[in-house]
């Protein structure tokens, strides 16, 4: 599992202090892009340390077999930090381990999503974030969940980055803009989010998850 | 004369009543709206199809052919559930919205639901996202091509 991505002087550079050199090239490639209420530098320090743990014992890092290549590991990193899917109120352990699962993934990128969407009850995937939507479908799946109470969910935002917005379209067989995974399984867009919650099945399906219906306390 | 009336009301403060009046009144469909209708038409067999383009009422240059909203009543959707009809209008219009078209907004009933609620679905108002979005251009241009 080797690429040939970093010349001679990184190698040497990477020999010489491997953490300086994971900070750099995540600050070189991916910090421009780290939105910056999500995680702040301390976090990302933590972060860095676990995976220092992992290489200290190993000079050559090309040939860790289990953990996926450095520059691979770089994307992955970038793509999460981008992606937003961890918010503040994570603990740092949860953050970590959750970390430790990607790297040890053969192939960032498909798998990374597939992990994505099964990781919380409900995900949504859409355009701008749930406080400042930027289209009016997404913001329509937004209120609709916001009507029945439904507070915790993860929402990524496509906008911010290009390779979750083709790989999600991939992954769900779906070609626009919000999509919507309860338990992992891909539920549909805004059109079908909006007819489920006018018919009442969305209260059924949110029951099924375990999430009781703001509107059915409203009833009463 | 009515087609010049219609071209000096296309700026995006038309109200939405407004345009969905003028819409039908339309004399000059685009090709990429052609055919939408053709394709759906061949494939399910509609009783009822319309096909509305809402490109005008987001934030992308006007008389393009981006954004889209199709109603279908068809006897081909019975027994299926709504993600399996969604599903069946995107293979129809796979390669449209590959390329082109970049929203769509789908409403897809049985005769008997139509028959029992002929309504149109609206469609929400933009927030702008087109503007932030640099593959529109790209988008754009092959829609014309």
């Amino acid at each position: 599992m080797t690429d040939g991505v970093f010349n001679q002087s990184e190698r040497r550079r990477q020999k010489r202090d491997p953490i300086a050199f994971i900070l750099e090239c995540l600050y070189s490639k991916g910090r421009s892009l780290v939105p910056e209420s999500y995680l702040g530098e301390e976090v990302l320090w933590r972060l860095l340390r676990e995976v220092s743990n992992v290489f200290k014992p190993r000079f050559n890092l090309y040939q860790t077999l289990q953990i996926c290549t450095m520059n691979s590991i770089m994307r992955t990193a970038s793509r999460c930090l981008r992606s937003g899917a961890y918010r503040t109120a994570q603990t740092n352990g949860e953050l970590l381990s959750g970390w430790a699962r990607l790297m040890c993934s053969s192939s960032a990128g498909q798998k990374t999503l597939e992990e994505l969407v099964k990781k919380d009850r409900v995900v949504i995937f859409m355009k701008g974030t749930p406080a400042q939507p930027m289209c009016g479908f997404s913001n329509a799946v937004v209120q609709i969940l916001r009507m029945h109470g439904v507070d915790s969910y993860a929402a990524y935002n496509v906008l911010e980055d290009q390779d979750i917005r083709q790989g999600i379209k991939t992954l769900s067989n779906w070609p626009t803009i919000p999509q919507v995974f309860f338990n992992g399984e891909f539920v549909g867009g805004c059109d079908i989010l909006l007819q489920m919650h006018q018919s009442g099945d969305l209260v059924e399906e949110l029951q099924k998850l375990g999430i009781r219906s703001a509107l059915l306390d409203q009833e009463k | 004369m009515l087609s010049s009336a219609l071209r000096c009301l296309r700026p995006s403060t038309c109200t939405l009543a407004l345009t969905r009046q003028l819409t039908h009144h339309r004399p000059h469909m685009g090709p990429v709206e052609t055919t939408i209708r053709n394709k759906l038409g061949q494939a399910l067999k509609p009783e009822h199809l319309e096909v509305m383009n809402e490109s005008h009422m987001h934030a992308v240059p006007a008389g393009s052919e981006s954004h889209f909203r199709v109603l279908v009543v068809s006897p081909q959707f019975e027994g299926l559930s709504l993600l399996q009809r969604h599903r069946l209008v995107n293979e129809t219009l796979r390669e449209e919205l590959s390329s082109c078209v970049h929203a769509l907004a789908i409403q897809a009933k049985t005769p008997q639901q139509w028959s029992s609620n002929p309504s149109l679905a609206k469609s929400p108002p933009c927030m702008g996202g087109s503007k932030h979005d640099n593959t529109m251009a790209e988008k754009l241009k092959a829609g014309r091509d």
